[in-house]
């Protein structure tokens, strides 16, 4: 069953620079969906149209839509903050709001009208063990976040996603600035909340995507290429040019 | 030919060098003068009555708390109009406004920062005091809160120029982060960009103290220059007398060597000390921040 719906989607930059050209793709609920492809084929593009981030930058031109649910997320009355309560986000450079580690597991949580405190600290203890960080933090709740290591750093941004119980997760290269013990860290945690959430993955290589892939999509300046099962797009492409770039023919 | 390239660039370091070092000199000479100056007042006026309550220097009367008072009522009052202003415009400017609104809004702001001070003081003369004196039902409106707004005015437009460029420097990914949580764009301004700017935005809270403390034109024109000490609220309805105010208007007529001479410039002193102390407080301040954020991400 497909979570997310993507019909149709044209999207154009004031500055030309990346764009989606006619995205036709059904995202599965309750697997990780891997977007991969060079840079600037709008893997990034794709993700913030989903949680409506791009709404603050210059698209000078969009069309088509894009249903969660059934629903059409690209509505212009629709609610983003709740949209975005309800898609969570985690960029490529983890960044730790300027708080404690408690502060900023909560904050989402608090902006979004929670008060009960026994809620927020059951949200905390989930949130971090789902995101492998509880062992590492639990002694130290109120130190600076910044003082957490980059791995860390971006495992409690994972968590404080979580802490919203998401139904879907937007993972933007989230793995780029660590190092292998951390990365691997990451992959297994999203192998595990799979199981719960909806998760779409621009994975920093292509090792990765085939790694993580239960689905993949080979996006190349726009436009996607080939959609598929990740175990047939990483062995038997259909598309000659999702081969060479799976082959790291170019790219 | 080797030999001369050689010449120009110990002439050229040299220069710069000495550029650098002239800064130091200059401070160090003036604080010398105003030392040589100021601190033989301290031998000719017992220190008591240095620190009372009354400034009548025609009968010998050097008591400079009322202008230290008043100094601090006014420049209290600016910050107070200052910073929430200062800090909102900014705030707007660089978080809220559209892109053609923040181009006609900076310069702007930049030409009112460059607006004479003695043009905001006549202002001030011919249409701010009026104006409360009439609204407030003053007997005169030439009082410290006509010099607290006005300073406020001059203020504002440091504390817009330097917190915007601090709030401008916040990544955009912090606020892409807060807002992909499901924060407000109030919620997010308030939380995470304002207090990821806070370093720079204290330091345009602390040089806008600093135009604030040190401006003489305009409040003197606009305070009515009268040196009671202030006592409470009320105060701020009456006239009032700054330090500056008392140099620039009483350093033309006294005698040179004499008591009253030396008076002033000990108060020279205690502004000195008393931006120093600002400036410090406020480097420190934005310094430890920064070593804190080298650690973070080194």
């Amino acid at each position: 069953m497909n979570k997310i719906s993507i019909e149709n989607l044209t999207l154009h930059y004031s500055d030309d620079k990346e764009s989606l050209q006619n995205i036709s793709l059904g995202i599965p609920a309750n697997a990780i969906t891997v977007i991969f492809g060079p840079a600037g084929g709008g893997k990034s593009t794709l993700l913030r149209v989903l949680n409506r981030l791009n709404d603050l930058t210059d698209v000078s031109f969009m069309k088509g839509r894009v249903l969660i649910d059934n629903e059409d997320i690209l509505d212009p009355r629709l609610d983003v903050i709740t949209l975005r309560r309800r898609v969570g986000m985690v960029f490529a450079r983890p960044v730790v709001l300027p708080m404690s580690i408690r502060q900023n597991l909560t904050y989402g949580l608090e902006v979004a009208g929670e008060k009960d405190k026994s809620k927020m600290d059951a949200a905390i203890e989930r949130s971090l063990i789902q995101a492998a960080l509880w062992d590492e933090v639990r002694d130290r709740l109120n130190d600076p976040a910044a003082a957490l290591s980059g791995g860390q750093q971006q495992r409690l941004c994972l968590a404080r996603v979580l802490a919203l119980e998401p139904e879907v997760i937007l993972l933007d290269e989230p793995t780029s600035g660590l190092d292998p013990i951390s990365t691997g860290k990451v992959e297994e945690s999203l192998q595990e909340l799979k199981k719960t959430y909806t998760i779409v993955l621009v994975p920093h290589s292509v090792q990765q995507a085939a790694r993580a892939a239960d689905y993949a999509a080979f996006f190349l300046q726009g436009e996607l290429v080939e959609f598929a099962q990740g175990d047939k797009l990483f062995t038997n492409p259909t598309d000659k040019r999702t081969q060479d770039y799976v082959e790291g023919r170019f790219g | 030919m080797k030999n001369s390239l050689h010449w120009r660039e110990y002439l050229i370091t040299r220069l710069f060098r000495i550029s650098g070092y002239s800064a130091i000199v200059f401070v160090g000479m003036i604080f010398f003068f105003l030392l040589r100056e100021g601190l033989p007042a301290l031998g000719k006026v017992e220190f008591v009555s240095l620190f009372s309550a009354r400034w009548y220097p025609i009968e010998e009367y050097f008591g400079i708390l009322p202008l230290i008072g008043g100094s601090l009522i006014v420049t209290i009052g600016a910050t107070l109009i200052a910073v929430p202003f200062g800090v909102g415009a900014a705030i707007y400017i660089s978080e809220i406004a559209p892109r053609w609104m923040r181009e006609i809004l900076k310069p702007l702001v930049e030409v009112l920062g460059g607006l004479p001070s003695v043009v905001l003081g006549f202002l001030g003369i011919l249409i701010l005091s009026p104006y409360l004196r009439i609204l407030l039902n003053l007997p005169t409106g030439l009082t410290a809160l006509a010099g607290s707004l006005l300073l406020g005015g001059i203020a504002i437009p440091t504390v817009v120029s330097v917190s915007e460029d601090a709030l401008d420097a916040v990544p955009k990914s912090y606020r892409d982060a807060a807002l992909a949580l499901g924060a407000t764009e109030w919620q997010t301004i308030w939380r995470v960009t304002l207090p990821a700017a806070r370093s720079g935005v204290l330091t345009a809270v602390m040089l806008g103290v600093g135009r604030a403390i040190g401006e003489t034109m305009a409040v003197m024109m606009v305070t009515g220059n009268a040196a009671v000490l202030p006592k409470g609220l009320g105060a701020l309805f009456a006239p009032a007398r700054t330090m500056t105010a008392t140099i620039a208007a009483e350093m033309g007529e006294v005698a040179n060597g004499s008591v009253h001479y030396h008076v002033l410039f000990f108060i020279g002193i205690i502004l000195f000390l008393i931006s120093l102390v600002v400036n410090v407080t406020a480097s420190t301040v934005v310094f430890r921040q920064r070593k804190r954020q080298e650690r973070i991400l080194s």
